[in-house]
């Protein structure tokens, strides 16, 4: 994934047992991707590219990698697809029952604490690094990165996946505390468009999501509606 | 974030570095940081100049293992004023940059190192060349090199226009600079920029703070 854009492969085509089951039917299915994610002030946007591959082939283009765990908070998966979806189908089984049991609706921080603890005890075992982000009435809009290993840390800004390596330095320059909700918007697109045009495991579609007191509001931005950059 | 393999990975010294060069209009910029580094470790200098002159209006940027880029450097720097002289000319950029793309193809197996080579000549004005690991040699309006440059393409990519003023592209290239080194850790030390145009070559000198800053997280 990330190693495989990287360095330039001279030739490892010679197929090891067999060439009667294509190379990348071998592969575990990875989203090697671009994530995003950012505070603003009443809520957070959260965006995604949309390329799920197994090896050099797209097992799904139009990927939906911006998953909900409860009502007002969402979670960004990247690294291995089986160990995100199993990950943030357990924390969102956990939300939701302690939700039920607080009689009011979970903080984001107890979202991200959920997703740090299985991702720190199964370190060995699993790789995933996700973006939990969200809305809650004690502290506003709020993202926290959870990388692999299993670290936890919030921040008002966070990209991960393959494609992040690419946008830090426009990130770096470009965000500003105190942005609108349209400036995120549009920050995000941006950083995610520039990510999908560098990077080979990330691609398709740009997903984003604005989760806010009044809820979510998801939209979905076209390969050909995407912003352009003078080419060179 | 995921672990990103970066082209460091070079006995001895290495130029974990950052590199770049841009065109603009009436000119081109070359510059580089200033950090050399053992295993990405140990700092073995603050203050390296990977800004090498091979002829008067003629610059590269090395990366990779710096053994190998000064050697390199110095054949093409002895090569390239030997056809100077008996072309009677100043040489043109493309034969610098084709000179180093000789020695690294040609010796592809044992060097470990690209080039970026910028400069100004009567026939094209400026040109900025890159010469690969392998030895493989393109010509772009702006390029960027070394292990800080996966961190500033997406800048690089929104930021670059065609046909900048120097004052533009000069603050293009240190922020792109600034920025590198504050992601990467074998980037890092003062900002070296070359700026090559047809009245001359001026040496600009940036220190760590004095390097712009951007609003940390």
């Amino acid at each position: 994934m990330a190693a495989a854009s990287m360095m330039p492969i001279f030739s490892q085509n010679v197929s090891s047992n067999s060439d009667l089951v294509p190379e990348w039917s071998r592969q575990e299915v990875s989203t090697g991707t671009t994530i995003m994610a950012v505070e603003y002030d009443g809520g957070v946007v959260v965006g995604a590219d949309s390329r799920t591959t197994t090896g050099a082939y797209i097992a799904n283009r139009v990927t939906d990698k911006l998953t909900r765990i409860h009502d007002r908070i969402y979670c960004c998966r990247s690294g291995s697809a089986a160990d995100t979806q199993a990950i943030a189908e357990v924390v969102s089984y956990q939300l939701g029952f302690h939700s039920i049991e607080l009689d009011e609706p979970p903080l984001v921080e107890t979202a991200a604490h959920l997703f740090r603890a299985s991702c720190y005890r199964y370190r060995e075992e699993l790789m995933a690094g996700i973006l939990v982000a969200g809305w809650d009435r004690r502290k506003g809009g709020q993202v926290y990165c959870v990388p692999i290993g299993g670290m936890l840390v919030r921040q008002p800004v966070s990209v991960g996946g393959s494609g992040s390596s690419y946008i830090y330095g426009f990130m770096d320059s470009n965000y500003k505390p105190g942005l609108s909700k349209d400036q995120c918007l549009d920050l995000t697109t941006k950083a995610l468009t520039l990510a999908m045009e560098r990077d080979g495991s990330s691609g398709g579609v740009v997903r984003l999501a604005t989760i806010s007191e009044d809820g979510v509001e998801r939209r979905v931005i076209l390969g050909d509606q995407l912003p352009k950059f003078s080419t060179h | 974030m995921e672990k990103h393999f970066t082209d460091s990975r070079v006995k001895g010294v290495s130029t974990g570095t950052t590199i770049l060069a841009a065109v603009f209009d009436g000119g081109v910029v070359i510059g580089s940081d200033s950090r050399a580094s053992i295993g990405g470790e140990y700092v073995s200098s603050k203050t390296i100049n990977k800004v090498i002159q091979v002829h008067d209006r003629i610059f590269c940027c090395m990366a990779g293992s710096l053994a190998d880029a000064q050697a390199v450097t110095k054949t093409a720097k002895f090569q390239l004023s030997f056809h100077s002289i008996q072309m009677e000319s100043p040489p043109l950029v493309i034969s610098a940059a084709s000179v180093l793309k000789q020695l690294c193809y040609n010796n592809k197996e044992e060097l470990q190192a690209g080039f970026i080579t910028a400069g100004w000549d009567k026939k094209k004005g400026p040109q900025v060349y890159v010469v690969s690991l392998g030895g493989m040699l393109i010509s772009q309006p702006v390029t960027i090199g070394g292990s800080g440059s996966t961190y500033i393409y997406g800048y690089v990519d929104a930021k670059y226009k065609v046909n900048m003023t120097r004052e533009e592209c000069l603050q293009f290239a240190t922020n792109a600079l600034a920025l590198a080194m504050g992601r990467d850790n074998v980037s890092g030390g003062v900002a070296n920029l070359v700026v090559i145009t047809e009245e001359g070559v001026e040496h600009i000198v940036i220190p760590g703070d004095k390097l712009p800053r951007f609003s940390d997280e």
